[in-house]
């Protein structure tokens, strides 16, 4: 069981929001890179958020560049969960490659600041603020292992190769 | 049952017999990395204990966004991958060669390949016929350690275009214009396959741009048949042996098809923030620009440079908006010397840079100042995307942005050609 709160944004929110090109120079400096996240969709939220809440978006989150410093800085800042309508194809997969866990859930349900606790186990998101209860989407059984094991690189080390369910 | 084109990829390179909605572990022919994701896809590999990629000759680095650097920590993160480089055995493409992606195409991407990058905009490639997908760079660094990664083998939408384009339009205003109508997220997971007379009609520079711009879309890949046009393109490139023909099923199973009349588009710009606020050009007639971006892995080809400086040779760019031109590989950019386009581009008033990525991803070479708007050649307009989330940025035809250039605001080439 996952305990913390909602940070909402907005639709298409690209890896250029979360971690823009223009702090490139900070890539090899992940603790710096870090107190940017989100800088430039909410300069605030870098501020706020705490360990184990969530970022709650609409469609398409983390669409554009393959930089996966953006989940990466999103997991640094003590997020433990992405939930959102949609994510972008790279970012989901690099999300779990670092072992964060991306949720798909109809999150217009879901106010910003609102408690949520998110059961990983059963599939569902229950809003504590509001009562209401959402599931979310299955993720695919090899990523499942992946973010099992914390990322691909520990799965890696690990199983020493891919490992594809029956 | 008959298949697409990612579906005989990834069977081929697989051995499994793939469809739609399958994981499967692929063989990859080429794996690469670029200078902004290079450093942590390195960091990675060596974290996982790996010494050397499984085939090392298949791996390539490319120090081409931040080229020449513009700061002494991506000059560290440049030696950091020369080092890798050497030290792992993987080639190397230093500054000034060009983009990656422009590289690949004109260098190393074979149809039938499979190919992934540490960067969206792997997909070009697809122009080609290799399936070719950007990823991070932890499912980087382990594709080069394995020499395969696992896929899920994607739905297809079949592209159906017919019809000829009409004078001003190109490539880049279909590509536009079908982004506009899928939506930036419409293709997500997705192929897109590129069919029809127009497609097949079109030369291979049209049909990078094209498969450059599906990850717009959200796409997994953009897919052409390989065919005579292919074939003459490899033959130029010196490997005419790998050529052979792919195409899709006339059986095959598509998700979605949609047919585009290409007669009737005209030239299309995306408006900030997102590619797919797509309008008509004319639309955005008195909108004014005060950069101007001609490159880019999307439309920095000979064909591009061409096409603009037949539009301003002899002429100049309006005094209160700036030309910055940045040839695609140093190939485009010598071809462009000799056959005299950079002497008319230079006599307009433009700014030559160096072959690579340029101002594209807001590094150096043009950042935006505050409320400043540029029209792009690029793929991107996101909020922040040229170094200024208080910037705006247009996105268009080499075309458009020449006689945008021409004119200080948006203007639709018809009107000056
Ligand atoms: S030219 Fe722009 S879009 Fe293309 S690889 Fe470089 S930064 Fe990315």
């Amino acid at each position: 069981m996952i305990k913390g709160k909602a940070h909402k944004f907005g639709d298409d929110i690209s890896t250029d929001l979360i971690v823009p090109g223009r702090l490139a120079h900070l890539r090899s400096n992940l603790p710096e890179l870090a107190k940017h996240v989100l800088e430039d969709a909410d300069p605030t939220f870098a501020g706020r958020v705490k360990p184990g809440d969530f970022v709650v978006a609409g469609k398409n989150f983390g669409m554009g560049s393959s930089r996966e410093h953006a989940p990466l800085v999103i997991k640094m800042a003590g997020v433990s969960a992405v939930l959102a309508r949609s994510v972008a194809r790279i970012f989901f997969r690099n999300a779990i490659n670092q072992g964060l866990p991306i949720l798909i859930c109809d999150t217009s349900r879901i106010s910003n600041g609102d408690e949520l606790e998110v059961d990983m186990a059963r599939g569902m998101v229950n809003d504590i603020t509001s009562g209401v209860e959402l599931s979310f989407g299955k993720i695919p059984p090899v990523m499942m292992a992946i973010l099992g094991s914390g990322g691909l690189i520990p799965y890696i080390q690990k199983y020493k190769g891919f490992q594809l369910p029956d | 049952m008959g298949k697409t084109l990612a579906e005989k990829i990834l069977s081929q390179k697989s051995g499994q017999d793939a469809r739609a909605g399958d994981i499967v572990i692929a063989r990859v022919d080429l794996v690469f990395l670029q200078d902004t994701t290079g450093p942590l896809t390195a960091r990675q590999f060596q974290a996982t204990g790996f010494q050397k990629p499984a085939n090392p000759k298949a791996c390539r680095i490319f120090i081409d966004h931040a080229a020449p650097s513009p700061s002494r920590e991506l000059a560290d993160d440049h030696i950091f991958l020369r080092h890798f480089a050497r030290e792992t055995g993987c080639g190397l493409s230093d500054v000034g060669e060009g983009v990656c992606h422009q590289l690949v195409a004109e260098l190393w991407a074979n149809p039938g390949d499979v190919i992934v990058g540490a960067d969206s905009h792997t997909v070009t490639a697809g122009g080609v016929g290799a399936f070719a997908t950007g990823m991070g760079s932890s499912d980087v660094a382990i594709a080069m350690a394995l020499g395969q990664t696992w896929f899920r083998v994607p739905e297809t939408f079949k592209i159906a275009g017919e019809g000829d384009m009409a004078r001003g339009v190109t490539a880049k205003d279909i590509i536009l214009y079908l982004i506009g109508q899928l939506g930036a997220d419409g293709a997500t997971y997705k192929s897109l396959e590129f069919v029809g007379s127009a497609f097949s009609k079109m030369n291979m520079e049209g049909r990078l741009t094209i498969a450059n711009m599906a990850i717009e879309a959200g796409a997994k890949v953009g897919l052409f048949p390989s065919d005579r046009v292919t074939r003459d393109f490899l033959k130029a490139g010196g490997r005419g042996a790998r050529y052979q023909p792919i195409q899709p099923d006339a059986d095959a199973t598509y998700e979605r098809v949609v047919e585009v009349d290409i007669s009737r588009l005209e030239p299309m710009v995306a408006r900030p923030h997102t590619v797919d606020n797509v309008v008509p050009a004319r639309e955005l007639k008195g909108t004014r620009i005060e950069q101007v971006l001609l490159g880019t892995c999307t439309n920095g080809r000979l064909g591009d440079l061409a096409l603009a400086a037949s539009i301003l040779k002899g002429k100049k760019c309006h005094p209160e908006t700036r030309l910055v031109v940045a040839p695609a590989s140093r190939a485009v950019f010598k071809a462009a010397i000799e056959a005299g386009y950079i002497t008319d581009l230079l006599d307009a008033g433009a700014a030559i840079v160096t072959a690579g990525c340029g101002p594209c991803l807001g590094l150096h070479q043009g950042a935006l100042g505050k409320g400043e708007s540029c029209l792009s050649t690029s793929n991107r307009n996101f909020k922040g995307r040229m170094g200024n989330p208080e910037g705006f940025i247009y996105l268009a035809s080499p075309a458009t942005a020449a006689a945008t250039a021409l004119r200080g605001e948006i203007t639709d080439p018809r009107e000056v050609i």
